[in-house]
């Protein structure tokens, strides 16, 4: 990639380009959940900046070809953020157009939660919590066996920092020098029940995963430049031995006032006057970038 | 009397774990069978949860060093780092006492394995009681009735080292992910011929018999086949059937039994419930005129602890219990 400055920012265009996809994410995020009529707006807002990063920045993919066997590896650990991911996934000619917008309906391949059985250019399914660390390291183990450079990119929650297998995952990735591991953690601070901290405290998270081996980077995970720089960084290694992962402080329902730090908003429905607000808010933040 | 519990070690001399390996033709056939494929050209990767003496993987470690992984006590990881793994083209043979992998990972077997139709091999050994004083942690009692109800994946018990060596050899070419059953790899040779007939999902049938016929699955074959055999030397018209197949199952060699015998009776290391003698009485209970089914295994209890030998004997699951279960079943409607 030649986007990126001395600094190790990326370049204007570049950077227009990741917010715009951002923007996006959260614009069909809305649109999709119109049609569920429930969904996990406040989950996809806090990774928008996340997804587009990686998927139009980082990750080396080929559009049309879900299955390209060098193409860099993403598992959605906090799967019930998928409604964000599908617009990407047809936006890079992975799948349909016209299956994106049955989503949810009676038949269609698109959940909650991401399937790999039925949706092409998921890695991983996921949906049960906990499992997205050993799936990336499993990947990168036989990529590494296969002689394959790729990268495999895990994106956790802050909740899922609660489950056992994350750091039976972290302890057998530093054990195994899984360098091509390389997680995300979307520190939005909330999980179902109210705030990660009150609900079962992860705090220090960053020591906690140095504890482990990993060589941990900490972003505001808003900050398309900031992501770039470290996940390009971490990406581009020459055969690295240890997992890597970047705690990216992100808000929950980032982009909508109402939903911010609201942990109601994990999951909900806007009506059709609180849609048009939400789109008003997000579209004028669009336009000041 | 065969000796189910396999050897008997000679109390005369030290061993150690390392020991153990020789005395296991099991666990010998699974390594030699495992590098025998990857020879051949299988994409194998072999993964274990720090039991690589107790399975014998060692064996496959030195061989083929890249291709095995210690993934530690953490089994639920290694049950989906092997899933991932699959994703990319591999054929994961991961290992782990049955009653880790079965409860343990059940979810992960659920999510990553069976429903994501990863074509990950599991064995899991020392299933059943065979763990002895161990204990109740170690059982594993319950495995075929969790997995068998599992959409997508296949369950094996083959019966002997020969039909373990043919179940991993017909592993290469089926699609789904498998869970593979077997005991302390002690179980004494049924197949003298190799197993050269092993099919998954066909049953092998030993004997017919129009008073009954017994079924049988994994460790509790060989028994069985020294009972029946006892049996019929003294005028008994008793068949026998090794149901090594779990699921997709052999309704079909029940069926055929259900119409040629007065009596259907079924040996498994495993709860009555839902393990090998349900899924013949889901068969029967569907069947025209279907002879009546008694399942012989382990009572719905934790198992006592004591010395593997003890517990068969204790529970009849050794050539003497089996015999007496199916003689006295036959008094039983003459």
């Amino acid at each position: 990639m030649s986007n990126l400055s001395d600094t190790g920012a990326p370049d204007r265009e570049l950077v227009e380009r990741l917010e715009d996809r951002a923007h996006f994410i959260r614009r069909e995020t809305i649109r999709l959940i119109s049609i569920a009529k429930v969904g996990h707006y406040a989950s996809a807002f806090s990774c928008a900046e996340i997804l587009s990063t990686l998927y139009y920045g980082v990750m080396d993919l080929r559009p049309g070809e879900p299955a390209w066997a060098d193409r860099d590896r993403f598992i959605l650990g906090k799967g019930h953020a998928a409604v964000g991911l599908y617009p990407i996934l047809a936006d890079l000619d992975f799948l349909p157009r016209a299956v994106l917008n049955g989503y949810t309906n009676l038949g269609n391949p698109l959940g909650d939660h991401p399937d790999r059985t039925r949706v092409p250019g998921v890695d991983f399914s996921s949906g049960s919590i906990g499992h997205a660390l050993s799936a990336g390291l499993g990947m990168a183990l036989a990529g590494r066996l296969a002689g394959r450079g790729y990268n495999s990119f895990v994106l956790l929650g802050d909740g899922e920092q609660n489950e056992g297998q994350v750091w039976e995952a972290a302890m057998s990735a530093a054990h195994h020098q899984a360098g091509r591991t390389i997680a995300i953690i979307d520190r939005n601070g909330y999980c179902l029940d109210g705030p990660v901290d009150e609900v079962m405290s992860i705090e220090p998270l960053a020591d906690k995963w140095r504890a482990f081996g990993w060589d941990v980077h900490e972003v505001d995970g808003h900050d398309v430049s900031a992501l770039y720089a470290v996940l390009r960084r971490l990406s581009d290694r020459e055969r690295p031995t240890q997992p890597a992962v970047v705690i990216a402080n992100t808000v929950k329902g980032k982009g909508v006032t109402f939903m911010e730090n609201d942990f109601g908003w994990h999951l909900g429905y806007l009506n059709a006057d609180d849609e048009r607000e939400a789109i008003r808010e997000i579209d004028r933040s669009a336009r000041r970038i | 009397m065969a000796n189910i519990a396999g050897t008997k070690r000679d109390l005369e001399r030290s061993w150690s774990l390392t020991d153990l390996l020789d005395q296991a033709p099991g666990f010998a056939a699974l390594s030699s069978t495992l590098i025998e494929i990857t020879e051949a050209g299988a994409p194998v990767v072999a993964l274990t949860a720090d039991l690589k003496y107790s399975n014998g993987l060692v064996r496959y470690g030195e061989r083929f060093p890249q291709r095995f992984f210690n993934m530690g006590i953490s089994e639920q990881n290694m049950v989906t780092a092997a899933a991932a793994m699959a994703t990319t083209g591999l054929t994961p043979f991961v290992s782990d006492f049955a009653s880790f992998l079965s409860l343990l990972c059940c979810e992960q077997i659920r999510m990553d394995l069976a429903y994501s139709k990863l074509p990950v091999r599991m064995i899991g050994h020392h299933a059943g009681i065979a763990l002895g004083f161990y204990g109740t942690s170690h059982h594993a009692t319950e495995d075929l009735s969790v997995l068998r109800v599992m959409a997508g994946l296949t369950v094996v018990c083959p019966a002997d080292p020969a039909s373990l060596a043919a179940a991993i050899r017909a592993s290469v070419e089926w699609r789904e992910p498998i869970y593979i059953r077997i005991g302390r790899g002690r179980e004494p040779e049924v197949y003298a011929d190799g197993s050269a007939g092993f099919e998954i999902g066909k049953a092998i049938k030993h004997f017919d018999g129009a008073s009954a016929t017994v079924i049988a699955t994994g460790s509790m074959v060989h028994p069985s086949l020294v009972a029946v055999n006892a049996l019929r030397d003294r005028g008994h018209d008793v068949g026998l059937i090794d149901m090594h197949t779990i699921k997709p199952f052999d309704r079909d060699a029940v069926l055929e039994a259900a119409s040629a015998s007065e009596l259907i009776l079924t040996v498994e290391e495993h709860n009555r419930i839902g393990g090998l003698g349900a899924a013949v009485g889901e068969v029967l209970a569907e069947a025209e005129g279907a002879p009546p089914l008694r399942r012989h295994g382990i009572a719905d209890e934790y198992s006592l602890i004591g010395p593997p030998t003890h517990l068969y004997r204790h529970y009849g699951l050794d050539v003497a219990g089996i015999e007496k279960f199916v003689r006295l079943e036959l008094e039983a409607i003459a």
